[in-house]
C-alpha cells in the first residue's frame, strides 16, 4: 500500500513518469501496474461490482476500516487494470472526505488525459466516479451512525 | 436495363486520396492510417465543399419560399432526392424519404408500418447478425403488440444459417428485418434470395443497407425489398443525412411519423389533411445542407465505379486477410465466403481494447469492441473484436502498418 498523503502519492507518479521519454515507456510502465495489481477473488467478480460505461470489464470493490476506504480492482483489459491501479493506490487507505476532495490532476500530468474523454469505450471518468461513489457512501453512513 | 462495358482504368489511389483533406493529418506524431471506415468514413472535398458553398452561397428554408434563394435550395436539395433514386434503382423520387440515417429509417418502419400491421401472435424475424439498431426497435414493437421476435442463427464462418431461415418463415410472419452486409463481420447476405422467400409467405420485408450502400450496386426493384435504409456518413457523405426508400404503395398506406410543418396539405383545428410523398415523411425543415452534400458524396462513389474501386478494396481485404492470418494466435471472427472489405479480429490473452489504445498510439484508428452487435459477440464467446474497415482510400502500406503496429502491441503487451 502507498503511504503518504494523496498528493503526495500523485506526485511520486508524476515524477516516475517524467523520466520516459515516449509513448512506449509510458504504457509498458502501465502495462508492468495492472501486471503486478493482485487479481481479485473471483468472489468478487460479481455482476455488481462492475463498473458500467467501460469497454473492457472493470471490477472495483470498496471496504470501510477505521474511518478509511480501501479499494480492490481489476480488469480483463491490462492497459485499463493499470490505469485502475493507479487510481486504487493514490486514492485506497484514505478518508472519504480526502477521497471526495481530490482532484486526481496527476492523470492529466502523465499525459492520460485521453483517457479520461467522455467516450463510451474509455472507463476512467467511470472509474473515478464509481471510487467517490463508494467513499460518499461510507461518508453518509458515518454521518447517519454519529447522529443516531 | 442496358449493360454498357467501360474500361477499368487502372485506379490511382494516390489520386483518390489526394481528394480527401484529412488524410493529411497527423495523428500522435504519425501519419494517419484511417482503419475504422465501417463506423465512418471521411469526406472527399467535393462534399466539404458542397456544405460551404451552400451556407456561403444560398442559405435559405426550402420549398415555400418564392425568393431566389429558396429557390437554389430547394432545387439542390430536389437533386439529391433525384440522385438517391438513381444511386438505388428505386422507381419514383417519391419513394425516397430523408432521414438522420439508418437507424430513423428503421425506426420510422417500426413505428408507422409496424403499428398498423403487427399485431398479437404476429411474428418478425431478424438475424443473430443484426445491429443493435436492427434489434431494439422491433424488439419495442413486439413488447408493444404482443408480437414474437424470431432470430436467424449465425454459422460458425460468419454466415446466416440459410435452411433455418427458411423453417422460420411461416404464415406468422409479417415482416423480415435483415441487414445486407454485417458490420461486425463484413459478410454480405443473399437478400435477394431472403426476400423472395419472405414475400412467398406474404411477409414485408426492410434491408438495413448502412454498410452494404457504398461496397455494393444497390438495386432495390431487382433486390424487390419493401424498404431500404442507408446513412450517408458512411458513404463519404456528412453525418445527419440519411434515406429511407419504401415501395410506394407501402408508404401510402403507412399512418404518418411526426407531424409539423412540410408535412400537411391543410391544417385546421378539426382536421388536419397530410401531404403527399415523399413529404408526408418529412415534418419541419430538413437538414438541407447535410442533403445538398450527399448528392456530391453519391457522385463521388459513382465517379470511382468504374475505376476499379470494388477490385481495389477486394485487394486490400484478401492482403489484409493472409497478413492478418499471419500473426500468431489471431483468429478472424467472419470468414464468410461474400465478404465486404473488413477484417474483424482477436487475438488469443489479448484484450481488443489493449490493442486499439497502443495502435491509437501508432497513428492506426480502428474500432474495438462489440460495436453495437452484442447477441453476435455472445454467438462467438468473445467480449469484442478488433475490427479494421477499408475504404477506397486505403493502401497496402496502411495495411503493412497495422501489421507491424500489432506486432509492437503483441510484443508490448505480454
Amino acid at each position: 500500500m502507498s503511504l503518504g498523503t494523496i498528493q503526495e502519492r500523485e506526485e511520486k507518479i508524476i515524477d516516475d513518469f517524467s523520466w520516459f521519454e515516449t509513448w512506449e515507456e509510458k504504457y509498458e510502465y502501465i502495462i508492468e501496474l495492472g501486471k503486478k495489481l493482485p487479481v481479485l477473488d473471483d468472489r468478487f467478480k460479481l455482476q455488481e461490482n462492475i463498473i458500467k460505461g467501460c469497454q473492457s470489464t472493470v471490477w472495483l470493490v470498496a471496504d470501510y476500516k477505521d474511518g478509511k476506504v480501501f479499494y480492490q480492482a481489476d480488469s480483463d483489459a491490462i492497459i485499463v487494470k493499470g490505469l485502475v491501479s493507479m487510481l486504487v493506490s493514490v486514492l485506497s487507505g484514505n478518508t472519504p472526505d480526502e477521497i471526495l476532495e481530490a482532484k486526481l490532476e496527476f492523470i492529466q500530468k502523465i499525459g492520460m488525459m485521453s483517457h479520461l474523454a467522455q467516450t463510451r469505450s474509455n472507463g476512467l471518468v467511470a472509474m473515478v466516479k464509481q471510487i467517490k461513489h463508494y467513499a460518499l457512501a461510507y461518508k453518509s453512513i458515518e454521518e447517519t451512525q454519529k447522529t443516531q | 436495363m442496358e449493360e454498357t462495358i467501360t474500361l477499368s482504368k487502372a485506379f490511382d489511389v494516390s489520386a483518390v486520396r489526394a481528394q480527401f483533406p484529412i488524410l493529411l493529418r497527423k495523428v500522435n506524431n504519425k501519419d494517419l492510417v484511417y482503419l475504422d471506415n465501417a463506423a465512418t468514413s471521411q469526406k472527399p472535398q467535393s462534399v466539404i465543399d458542397a456544405l460551404t458553398h451552400y451556407y456561403s452561397h444560398y442559405n435559405a428554408n426550402i420549398h415555400r419560399g418564392i425568393h431566389a434563394l429558396a429557390e437554389e435550395a430547394t432545387a439542390a436539395y430536389e437533386a439529391t432526392r433525384v440522385a438517391v433514386q438513381e444511386f438505388i434503382g428505386a422507381a419514383s423520387s417519391d419513394e425516397i424519404i430523408f432521414t438522420r440515417g439508418t437507424t430513423e429509417g428503421i425506426n420510422l418502419v417500426a413505428n408507422t408500418w409496424g403499428r398498423q400491421n403487427i399485431t398479437d401472435g404476429d411474428e418478425i424475424i431478424i438475424s443473430e447478425m443484426e445491429h443493435h439498431s436492427n434489434i431494439v426497435p422491433w424488439q419495442l414493437l413486439c413488447k408493444e403488440k404482443g408480437a414474437n421476435l424470431k432470430i436467424i442463427p449465425v454459422n460458425d464462418d460468419g454466415e446466416l444459417e440459410m435452411e433455418k431461415y427458411h423453417q422460420l418463415l411461416s404464415e406468422k410472419t409479417k415482416l423480415v428485418s435483415i441487414v445486407q452486409v454485417s458490420n461486425s463481420l463484413g459478410t454480405i447476405n443473399p437478400v435477394k434470395e431472403m426476400i423472395k422467400a419472405a414475400h412467398a409467405v406474404g411477409a414485408v420485408v426492410m434491408v438495413d443497407g448502412a454498410q452494404s450502400a457504398v461496397h455494393l450496386p444497390i438495386d432495390v426493384e431487382d433486390m424487390d425489398c419493401d424498404f431500404f435504409a442507408f446513412s450517408g456518413h458512411k458513404l463519404y457523405g456528412p453525418t445527419g443525412i440519411g434515406v429511407l426508400y419504401g415501395k410506394r404503395q407501402l408508404l401510402e398506406d403507412m399512418p404518418v411519423f411526426m407531424g409539423g410543418g412540410e408535412m400537411i396539405k391543410e391544417v385546421t383545428f378539426e382536421k388536419t389533411t397530410f401531404n403527399d410523398l415523399p413529404y408526408k415523411f418529412e415534418a419541419g425543415t430538413p437538414n438541407i445542407a447535410d442533403t445538398i452534400a450527399l448528392k456530391a458524396a453519391l457522385d463521388f462513389v459513382l465517379a470511382h465505379k468504374n475505376e476499379g474501386a470494388k477490385e481495389h478494396e477486394t485487394e486490400l481485404l484478401e492482403y489484409a486477410t493472409a497478413q492478418l492470418s499471419a500473426i500468431p494466435g489471431l483468429r478472424i471472427i467472419g470468414s464468410a465466403k461474400e465478404k465486404v472489405s473488413l477484417v474483424s479480429f482477436v487475438i488469443a490473452r489479448v484484450h481488443p481494447q489493449d490493442l486499439g489504445v497502443l495502435l491509437d498510439n501508432q497513428g492506426i484508428a480502428v474500432r474495438t469492441g462489440h460495436h453495437c452487435t452484442q447477441p453476435l459477440m455472445k454467438r462467438f464467446g468473445i467480449p469484442g473484436t478488433v475490427r479494421a474497415s477499408f475504404a477506397i482510400y486505403n493502401t497496402k502500406e496502411e495495411i503493412d502498418k497495422l501489421i507491424a503496429g500489432l506486432h509492437k502491441a503483441i510484443k508490448m503487451l505480454s
